[in-house]
Protein backbone atom coordinates (compact mmCIF):
# COMPACT_ATOMS: atom_id res chain seq x y z
CA UNK A 1 0.00 0.00 0.00
CA UNK A 2 1.10 3.57 -1.24
CA UNK A 3 1.12 6.01 1.49
CA UNK A 4 -1.14 9.38 0.83
CA UNK A 5 1.96 11.49 2.24
CA UNK A 6 4.85 9.44 -0.15
CA UNK A 7 6.43 11.41 -2.76
CA UNK A 8 6.61 9.17 -5.34
CA UNK A 9 9.59 8.77 -8.37
CA UNK A 10 9.89 6.81 -11.58
CA UNK A 11 12.85 4.72 -10.89
CA UNK A 12 16.10 5.50 -12.34
CA UNK A 13 15.61 2.78 -15.29
CA UNK A 14 12.23 4.51 -16.74
CA UNK A 15 11.46 7.44 -19.10
CA UNK A 16 8.56 8.93 -20.39
CA UNK A 17 7.95 9.47 -24.07
CA UNK A 18 5.30 10.86 -26.60
CA UNK A 19 4.55 8.24 -29.26
CA UNK A 20 3.71 9.98 -32.63
CA UNK A 21 2.46 6.78 -34.23
CA UNK A 22 -0.38 6.37 -31.29
CA UNK A 23 -0.56 10.09 -29.94
CA UNK A 24 0.00 8.14 -26.64
CA UNK A 25 2.59 8.39 -24.28
CA UNK A 26 5.07 5.55 -22.91
CA UNK A 27 6.94 4.34 -20.04
CA UNK A 28 9.57 3.09 -21.35
CA UNK A 29 12.26 0.75 -19.95
CA UNK A 30 14.66 -1.80 -20.47
CA UNK A 31 13.79 -4.34 -23.32
CA UNK A 32 9.99 -2.96 -22.29
CA UNK A 33 7.46 -0.28 -22.37
CA UNK A 34 3.62 0.56 -21.02
CA UNK A 35 1.34 2.07 -23.19
CA UNK A 36 -0.04 5.21 -20.90
CA UNK A 37 -3.48 6.50 -21.52
CA UNK A 38 -3.81 9.68 -20.91
CA UNK A 39 -4.84 9.52 -17.07
CA UNK A 40 -1.57 7.30 -16.45
CA UNK A 41 0.63 9.76 -18.29
CA UNK A 42 -0.45 12.61 -16.29
CA UNK A 43 0.17 10.78 -13.23
CA UNK A 44 3.54 9.84 -14.12
CA UNK A 45 4.78 13.15 -15.10
CA UNK A 46 3.18 14.04 -11.81
CA UNK A 47 5.84 11.22 -10.34
CA UNK A 48 9.02 13.08 -9.70
CA UNK A 49 9.87 13.02 -5.93
CA UNK A 50 8.47 16.06 -5.00
CA UNK A 51 4.69 15.64 -4.93
CA UNK A 52 2.92 13.68 -2.42
CA UNK A 53 0.41 11.06 -3.63
CA UNK A 54 -2.03 13.26 -1.78
CA UNK A 55 -0.83 16.68 -4.07
CA UNK A 56 -1.18 14.13 -7.27
CA UNK A 57 -4.46 13.52 -6.51
CA UNK A 58 -5.61 17.05 -5.83
CA UNK A 59 -4.08 18.00 -8.47
CA UNK A 60 -5.71 15.53 -11.29
CA UNK A 61 -9.22 15.79 -9.70
CA UNK A 62 -9.21 19.63 -10.01
CA UNK A 63 -7.92 19.18 -13.61
CA UNK A 64 -10.53 16.18 -14.50
CA UNK A 65 -13.40 17.70 -12.44
CA UNK A 66 -16.29 17.01 -12.00
CA UNK A 67 -15.32 13.47 -12.13
CA UNK A 68 -15.56 12.68 -8.49
CA UNK A 69 -12.27 12.92 -6.29
CA UNK A 70 -12.51 9.15 -5.02
CA UNK A 71 -12.47 7.98 -8.32
CA UNK A 72 -9.39 10.26 -9.51
CA UNK A 73 -7.63 8.67 -5.80
CA UNK A 74 -8.71 5.01 -6.64
CA UNK A 75 -7.10 5.91 -10.45
CA UNK A 76 -3.80 7.14 -8.99
CA UNK A 77 -3.32 4.37 -6.35
CA UNK A 78 -4.03 1.25 -8.68
CA UNK A 79 -1.60 2.75 -11.51
CA UNK A 80 1.08 3.97 -9.00
CA UNK A 81 0.68 0.12 -7.62
CA UNK A 82 1.15 -1.40 -11.35
CA UNK A 83 4.56 0.62 -11.27
CA UNK A 84 5.53 -0.24 -8.15
CA UNK A 85 5.07 -3.76 -8.62
CA UNK A 86 6.83 -3.45 -11.98
CA UNK A 87 9.70 -1.92 -9.74
CA UNK A 88 9.31 1.76 -11.94
CA UNK A 89 8.62 3.82 -8.95
CA UNK A 90 10.33 4.72 -5.48
CA UNK A 91 7.69 5.90 -2.87
CA UNK A 92 10.35 8.54 -1.01
CA UNK A 93 8.87 9.59 2.72
CA UNK B 1 1.83 -1.07 -43.34
CA UNK B 2 -0.37 -1.76 -40.32
CA UNK B 3 0.06 -1.20 -37.06
CA UNK B 4 0.69 -5.19 -36.82
CA UNK B 5 4.02 -4.76 -38.39
CA UNK B 6 5.68 -1.41 -36.70
CA UNK B 7 9.08 -2.24 -35.16
CA UNK B 8 9.61 -1.02 -31.35
CA UNK B 9 13.02 -2.05 -31.27
CA UNK B 10 16.43 -1.08 -33.26
CA UNK B 11 19.18 -3.44 -32.60
CA UNK B 12 22.40 -2.20 -33.88
CA UNK B 13 25.30 -4.62 -34.18
CA UNK B 14 27.75 -2.47 -34.24
CA UNK B 15 30.68 -4.71 -34.88
CA UNK B 16 31.08 -8.22 -35.00
CA UNK B 17 34.66 -7.99 -33.16
CA UNK B 18 35.12 -9.24 -29.38
CA UNK B 19 37.81 -9.46 -27.67
CA UNK B 20 35.58 -12.63 -25.65
CA UNK B 21 35.40 -16.29 -27.72
CA UNK B 22 31.43 -17.31 -25.66
CA UNK B 23 31.31 -20.42 -26.28
CA UNK B 24 27.39 -19.75 -27.15
CA UNK B 25 27.91 -16.76 -29.03
CA UNK B 26 25.04 -15.77 -31.32
CA UNK B 27 26.94 -14.09 -33.87
CA UNK B 28 27.16 -15.94 -37.06
CA UNK B 29 29.79 -18.31 -37.83
CA UNK B 30 30.63 -16.36 -40.72
CA UNK B 31 31.04 -13.43 -38.42
CA UNK B 32 34.43 -12.42 -39.82
CA UNK B 33 33.22 -12.05 -43.40
CA UNK B 34 30.62 -9.01 -42.06
CA UNK B 35 33.35 -6.25 -41.39
CA UNK B 36 31.92 -2.89 -39.66
CA UNK B 37 30.85 -1.35 -42.46
CA UNK B 38 28.92 1.47 -41.50
CA UNK B 39 30.29 4.59 -40.39
CA UNK B 40 29.53 7.37 -38.13
CA UNK B 41 26.89 8.84 -40.30
CA UNK B 42 25.66 5.80 -41.33
CA UNK B 43 24.28 4.52 -38.40
CA UNK B 44 23.20 8.09 -37.19
CA UNK B 45 20.81 8.35 -40.23
CA UNK B 46 19.87 4.60 -39.19
CA UNK B 47 18.47 5.44 -35.92
CA UNK B 48 16.70 8.43 -37.47
CA UNK B 49 15.04 6.44 -39.85
CA UNK B 50 14.28 3.45 -37.43
CA UNK B 51 12.89 6.36 -35.15
CA UNK B 52 10.60 7.75 -37.95
CA UNK B 53 8.75 4.41 -38.25
CA UNK B 54 8.22 3.69 -34.78
CA UNK B 55 11.40 2.66 -33.03
CA UNK B 56 11.45 3.75 -29.19
CA UNK B 57 14.15 1.41 -28.15
CA UNK B 58 17.70 0.95 -29.65
CA UNK B 59 20.28 -1.81 -28.50
CA UNK B 60 23.85 -1.08 -28.90
CA UNK B 61 25.42 -4.28 -28.94
CA UNK B 62 27.81 -6.75 -30.99
CA UNK B 63 30.12 -8.22 -30.88
CA UNK B 64 31.39 -5.89 -28.22
CA UNK B 65 29.96 -2.02 -29.00
CA UNK B 66 32.90 -0.84 -27.10
CA UNK B 67 35.46 -1.29 -29.72
CA UNK B 68 33.58 0.98 -31.51
CA UNK B 69 35.54 4.23 -30.76
CA UNK B 70 32.34 6.28 -32.21
CA UNK B 71 30.22 5.11 -29.44
CA UNK B 72 29.96 8.59 -27.50
CA UNK B 73 28.79 10.15 -30.97
CA UNK B 74 25.77 7.12 -31.52
CA UNK B 75 25.10 7.69 -28.05
CA UNK B 76 24.51 11.21 -28.50
CA UNK B 77 22.67 10.87 -31.88
CA UNK B 78 20.31 8.39 -29.96
CA UNK B 79 19.39 10.73 -27.37
CA UNK B 80 18.71 13.37 -29.68
CA UNK B 81 16.32 11.00 -30.86
CA UNK B 82 15.11 10.11 -27.53
CA UNK B 83 15.29 6.68 -28.14
CA UNK B 84 15.68 4.44 -24.96
CA UNK B 85 19.37 3.55 -25.07
CA UNK B 86 20.37 0.29 -23.98
CA UNK B 87 24.39 -0.41 -24.23
CA UNK B 88 24.63 -4.42 -24.14
CA UNK B 89 28.27 -5.24 -23.42
CA UNK B 90 30.73 -7.47 -21.74
CA UNK B 91 32.43 -4.19 -20.32
CA UNK B 92 35.67 -4.80 -22.12
CA UNK B 93 37.24 -2.82 -22.62
CA UNK B 94 36.15 0.29 -20.13
CA UNK B 95 37.32 2.86 -18.18
CA UNK B 96 35.41 4.50 -15.80
CA UNK B 97 35.99 7.53 -17.45
CA UNK B 98 34.19 6.53 -20.66
CA UNK B 99 31.53 5.13 -19.28
CA UNK B 100 31.06 8.67 -17.30
CA UNK B 101 30.88 10.56 -20.65
CA UNK B 102 28.10 8.06 -21.89
CA UNK B 103 26.40 8.75 -19.10
CA UNK B 104 26.53 12.31 -19.41
CA UNK B 105 25.93 12.00 -23.01
CA UNK B 106 22.22 10.30 -22.37
CA UNK B 107 22.75 6.52 -22.48
CA UNK B 108 19.98 5.01 -20.30
CA UNK B 109 20.46 1.57 -19.16
CA UNK B 110 23.77 -0.53 -19.08
CA UNK B 111 23.50 -4.76 -19.65
CA UNK B 112 26.82 -6.22 -18.81
CA UNK B 113 27.17 -10.05 -18.69
CA UNK B 114 28.92 -12.61 -16.96
CA UNK B 115 29.57 -16.27 -17.66
CA UNK B 116 29.00 -17.38 -14.35
CA UNK B 117 29.42 -16.57 -10.57
CA UNK B 118 33.85 -17.55 -10.38
CA UNK B 119 36.53 -16.21 -12.19
CA UNK B 120 37.39 -19.79 -13.21
CA UNK B 121 34.23 -21.01 -14.49
CA UNK B 122 32.73 -17.62 -16.21
CA UNK B 123 36.39 -17.23 -17.82
CA UNK B 124 36.35 -20.92 -19.07
CA UNK B 125 33.20 -20.04 -21.12
CA UNK B 126 33.65 -16.35 -22.38
CA UNK B 127 37.75 -18.12 -23.22
CA UNK B 128 38.81 -14.84 -21.91
CA UNK B 129 40.18 -13.94 -18.02
CA UNK B 130 37.38 -11.49 -17.98
CA UNK B 131 34.81 -11.87 -14.94
CA UNK B 132 36.36 -9.48 -12.22
CA UNK B 133 36.95 -6.43 -14.96
CA UNK B 134 33.45 -7.34 -15.66
CA UNK B 135 32.77 -7.33 -12.09
CA UNK B 136 34.30 -3.85 -11.29
CA UNK B 137 32.21 -2.09 -14.77
CA UNK B 138 28.92 -3.44 -13.30
CA UNK B 139 30.02 -1.44 -9.88
CA UNK B 140 30.61 1.43 -11.81
CA UNK B 141 27.35 1.33 -13.71
CA UNK B 142 25.38 1.78 -10.47
CA UNK B 143 28.08 3.95 -8.73
CA UNK B 144 27.58 6.50 -11.96
CA UNK B 145 23.72 6.62 -12.18
CA UNK B 146 23.08 4.10 -14.61
CA UNK B 147 20.32 1.20 -14.02
CA UNK B 148 22.24 -2.00 -14.57
CA UNK B 149 20.83 -5.13 -16.02
CA UNK B 150 22.75 -8.30 -15.42
CA UNK B 151 22.58 -10.64 -18.01
CA UNK B 152 23.80 -14.69 -17.61
CA UNK B 153 23.28 -16.95 -20.38
CA UNK B 154 21.97 -20.42 -19.23
CA UNK B 155 23.34 -23.85 -19.91
CA UNK B 156 24.82 -27.08 -18.25
CA UNK B 157 27.61 -25.69 -16.73
CA UNK B 158 25.79 -22.84 -14.86
CA UNK B 159 22.38 -24.05 -14.14
CA UNK B 160 23.07 -24.91 -10.85
CA UNK B 161 24.19 -21.69 -9.49
CA UNK B 162 21.05 -19.63 -10.20
CA UNK B 163 20.73 -18.70 -6.42
CA UNK B 164 24.36 -17.20 -6.14
CA UNK B 165 23.54 -15.43 -9.25
CA UNK B 166 20.53 -14.13 -7.92
CA UNK B 167 23.13 -13.12 -4.83
CA UNK B 168 25.73 -11.46 -6.95
CA UNK B 169 22.88 -9.37 -8.71
CA UNK B 170 22.06 -8.47 -5.58
CA UNK B 171 25.27 -7.56 -4.33
CA UNK B 172 25.77 -5.61 -7.92
CA UNK B 173 22.09 -3.52 -7.22
CA UNK B 174 21.45 -4.97 -10.18
CA UNK B 175 17.45 -3.42 -11.46
CA UNK B 176 16.89 -6.07 -13.99
CA UNK B 177 18.59 -10.13 -14.00
CA UNK B 178 18.18 -11.53 -17.36
CA UNK B 179 18.70 -15.37 -16.84
CA UNK B 180 18.56 -16.64 -20.40
CA UNK B 181 18.81 -20.06 -21.48
CA UNK B 182 20.72 -20.70 -24.33
CA UNK B 183 19.29 -21.32 -27.77
CA UNK B 184 21.02 -23.04 -29.92
CA UNK B 185 21.89 -21.31 -33.11
CA UNK B 186 25.11 -20.34 -33.75
CA UNK B 187 27.97 -20.96 -31.79
CA UNK B 188 25.75 -22.42 -29.43
CA UNK B 189 24.43 -25.40 -31.85
CA UNK B 190 27.92 -26.19 -32.55
CA UNK B 191 28.77 -26.55 -29.00
CA UNK B 192 25.24 -28.08 -27.74
CA UNK B 193 26.40 -31.34 -26.78
CA UNK B 194 28.49 -29.52 -24.15
CA UNK B 195 25.90 -27.47 -23.24
CA UNK B 196 22.34 -28.49 -23.35
CA UNK B 197 20.94 -29.16 -19.81
CA UNK B 198 18.60 -32.13 -18.87
CA UNK B 199 15.14 -31.29 -17.79
CA UNK B 200 15.96 -31.90 -14.01
CA UNK B 201 18.55 -29.59 -14.34
CA UNK B 202 16.39 -27.03 -15.58
CA UNK B 203 13.35 -27.56 -13.46
CA UNK B 204 15.88 -26.69 -10.47
CA UNK B 205 16.85 -23.53 -11.88
CA UNK B 206 13.20 -22.57 -12.90
CA UNK B 207 12.75 -23.28 -9.44
CA UNK B 208 15.08 -21.26 -7.99
CA UNK B 209 14.79 -18.18 -10.49
CA UNK B 210 10.96 -18.20 -9.71
CA UNK B 211 11.50 -17.98 -5.65
CA UNK B 212 13.98 -15.10 -6.47
CA UNK B 213 11.40 -13.34 -8.85
CA UNK B 214 9.02 -13.57 -6.00
CA UNK B 215 11.33 -12.72 -3.10
CA UNK B 216 12.51 -9.61 -5.08
CA UNK B 217 9.53 -8.41 -6.88
CA UNK B 218 9.19 -4.35 -7.38
CA UNK B 219 13.00 -4.67 -6.28
CA UNK B 220 15.02 -6.46 -8.74
CA UNK B 221 12.96 -7.45 -12.16
CA UNK B 222 14.06 -11.23 -13.02
CA UNK B 223 13.43 -12.92 -16.14
CA UNK B 224 14.27 -16.56 -16.88
CA UNK B 225 14.04 -17.69 -20.50
CA UNK B 226 13.00 -21.49 -21.11
CA UNK B 227 15.48 -22.52 -23.43
CA UNK B 228 13.20 -23.87 -27.02
CA UNK B 229 14.59 -27.36 -26.75
CA UNK B 230 12.25 -27.60 -23.30
CA UNK B 231 8.97 -25.97 -24.07
CA UNK B 232 6.16 -27.68 -25.30
CA UNK B 233 5.14 -24.83 -27.57
CA UNK B 234 7.83 -22.36 -29.57
CA UNK B 235 8.77 -19.15 -28.46
CA UNK B 236 7.06 -15.94 -30.74
CA UNK B 237 11.01 -15.82 -32.03
CA UNK B 238 11.35 -11.70 -31.94
CA UNK B 239 7.89 -11.25 -31.69
CA UNK B 240 7.27 -12.56 -34.88
CA UNK B 241 9.43 -12.08 -38.34
CA UNK B 242 9.39 -8.27 -39.21
CA UNK B 243 6.38 -7.58 -36.90
CA UNK B 244 8.97 -5.65 -33.87
CA UNK B 245 12.00 -5.91 -34.27
CA UNK B 246 14.89 -4.69 -36.82
CA UNK B 247 18.77 -6.16 -36.62
CA UNK B 248 20.89 -3.78 -38.57
CA UNK B 249 24.26 -5.89 -38.82
CA UNK B 250 28.04 -4.69 -38.53
CA UNK B 251 27.97 -4.45 -42.59
CA UNK B 252 24.33 -2.88 -43.09
CA UNK B 253 22.54 -5.39 -44.02
CA UNK B 254 18.83 -5.06 -42.14
CA UNK B 255 17.67 -8.25 -40.83
CA UNK B 256 13.93 -9.34 -38.98
CA UNK B 257 16.75 -11.35 -36.54
CA UNK B 258 20.32 -11.88 -35.47
CA UNK B 259 20.59 -14.92 -37.52
CA UNK B 260 18.42 -14.20 -40.29
CA UNK B 261 21.42 -14.08 -43.17
CA UNK B 262 22.18 -17.87 -42.31
CA UNK B 263 19.27 -18.36 -44.18
CA UNK B 264 19.64 -19.19 -47.82
CA UNK B 265 17.32 -18.04 -50.49
CA UNK B 266 16.79 -14.67 -49.16
CA UNK B 267 18.56 -11.72 -50.02
CA UNK B 268 18.75 -9.07 -47.13
CA UNK B 269 19.09 -5.12 -48.15
CA UNK B 270 21.98 -2.92 -47.20
CA UNK B 271 20.84 0.40 -45.31
CA UNK B 272 23.54 2.02 -47.35
CA UNK B 273 21.37 1.07 -50.63
CA UNK B 274 17.97 1.49 -49.20
CA UNK B 275 15.66 3.76 -46.79
CA UNK B 276 14.85 1.73 -43.63
CA UNK B 277 11.18 2.27 -44.41
CA UNK B 278 11.31 0.60 -47.91
CA UNK B 279 13.14 -2.32 -46.41
CA UNK B 280 10.88 -2.84 -43.65
CA UNK B 281 7.90 -2.66 -45.84
CA UNK B 282 8.46 -3.77 -48.97
CA UNK B 283 11.97 -6.31 -49.16
CA UNK B 284 11.25 -9.95 -50.00
CA UNK B 285 12.84 -10.71 -47.11
CA UNK B 286 10.99 -9.43 -44.72
CA UNK B 287 8.12 -10.33 -46.04
CA UNK B 288 8.75 -14.25 -46.54
CA UNK B 289 7.18 -15.03 -43.03
CA UNK B 290 5.06 -12.36 -42.35
CA UNK B 291 1.48 -13.55 -41.84
CA UNK B 292 0.47 -16.51 -42.44
CA UNK B 293 0.71 -17.93 -46.26
CA UNK B 294 4.10 -18.87 -45.76
CA UNK B 295 3.03 -21.37 -42.85
CA UNK B 296 3.05 -25.09 -43.59
CA UNK B 297 0.44 -27.91 -41.12
CA UNK B 298 0.38 -27.90 -38.64
CA UNK B 299 1.22 -24.55 -38.39
CA UNK B 300 -1.19 -23.37 -40.78
CA UNK B 301 -4.55 -24.69 -39.03
CA UNK B 302 -3.11 -24.39 -35.59
CA UNK B 303 -4.74 -22.15 -32.79
CA UNK B 304 -1.51 -20.72 -31.55
CA UNK B 305 -0.38 -19.34 -34.76
CA UNK B 306 -1.29 -16.08 -33.78
CA UNK B 307 0.78 -16.51 -30.31
CA UNK B 308 4.03 -18.02 -31.94
CA UNK B 309 4.02 -17.47 -35.29
CA UNK B 310 5.61 -21.29 -36.23
CA UNK B 311 8.61 -20.18 -34.05
CA UNK B 312 12.35 -19.54 -35.16
CA UNK B 313 13.14 -19.49 -38.81
CA UNK B 314 16.86 -20.09 -37.60
CA UNK B 315 16.02 -22.99 -35.65
CA UNK B 316 13.48 -24.87 -38.25
CA UNK B 317 16.38 -23.91 -41.17
CA UNK B 318 19.23 -25.46 -38.90
CA UNK B 319 17.75 -28.63 -37.77
CA UNK B 320 15.37 -29.41 -40.83
CA UNK B 321 17.32 -27.46 -44.00
CA UNK B 322 14.05 -26.10 -44.11
CA UNK B 323 13.58 -22.20 -43.09
CA UNK B 324 9.73 -22.75 -43.76
CA UNK B 325 9.61 -25.89 -41.71
CA UNK B 326 7.62 -25.52 -38.46
CA UNK B 327 10.22 -25.23 -35.55
CA UNK B 328 11.18 -28.17 -34.67
CA UNK B 329 10.81 -27.17 -30.92
CA UNK B 330 7.48 -27.49 -31.16
CA UNK B 331 5.73 -30.77 -30.23
CA UNK B 332 3.54 -30.86 -32.96
CA UNK B 333 6.17 -30.74 -35.45
CA UNK B 334 6.61 -33.52 -37.62
CA UNK B 335 10.83 -33.14 -37.19
CA UNK B 336 10.10 -32.89 -32.99
CA UNK B 337 12.12 -35.95 -33.04
CA UNK B 338 15.57 -34.07 -33.52
CA UNK B 339 14.46 -31.93 -29.98
CA UNK B 340 13.82 -35.46 -28.23
CA UNK B 341 17.18 -37.05 -29.51
CA UNK B 342 19.47 -33.56 -28.39
CA UNK B 343 17.19 -34.11 -25.04
CA UNK B 344 18.33 -37.72 -24.83
CA UNK B 345 21.33 -37.15 -25.79
CA UNK B 346 21.51 -34.66 -22.60
CA UNK B 347 21.21 -37.13 -20.35
CA UNK B 348 24.47 -38.96 -20.48
CA UNK B 349 27.68 -37.44 -19.27
CA UNK B 350 29.06 -34.53 -21.42
CA UNK B 351 32.61 -34.11 -22.00
CA UNK B 352 33.00 -30.10 -21.75
CA UNK B 353 34.39 -29.84 -24.97
CA UNK B 354 33.93 -26.45 -26.24
CA UNK B 355 34.55 -24.88 -29.69
CA UNK B 356 35.32 -21.46 -29.06
CA UNK B 357 34.30 -18.70 -31.12
CA UNK B 358 37.23 -17.89 -33.61
CA UNK B 359 37.09 -16.08 -37.22
CA UNK B 360 37.22 -19.76 -38.34
CA UNK B 361 34.78 -21.89 -37.36
CA UNK B 362 35.66 -25.76 -37.10
CA UNK B 363 38.86 -25.08 -34.47
CA UNK B 364 38.44 -27.28 -31.02
CA UNK B 365 40.02 -26.61 -28.05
Amino acid sequence: MIALDSRPRLAAKARIRFDRKTARYLLLYPERGLVLNPTAADIAKLCTGEHTVQAIVERLAERYAPQPREQVERDVMSFLATLAERGLMQAEP
Amino acid sequence: MSDAYRPYTLVAELTYRCPLRCVYCSNPLDYARHTDGLATADWLRVFREAEELGVVQLHLTGGEPLLRDDLEALIEGARALDLYTNLITSGIPLGRERLARFRSLGLDNVQVSVQDVAASSSDRIAGSRAFERKLEVARWVKELGFPLTLNVVLHRENLDHVEQIVALAETLSADRLELANTQYVGWALTNRRALLPTAAELDRARRASAAAHARLRGKMEILFVMPDYYSEFPKACMDGWGRRFIVVSPDGLALPCHAAHTLPGLSFENVKDRHLEAIWGQSGAFNAFRGEAWMPEPCRSCERRALDFGGCRCQAYLLTKNAAATDPACSLSPDHGLIEAARQEALSAHSGDFEYRAPRPGVRK
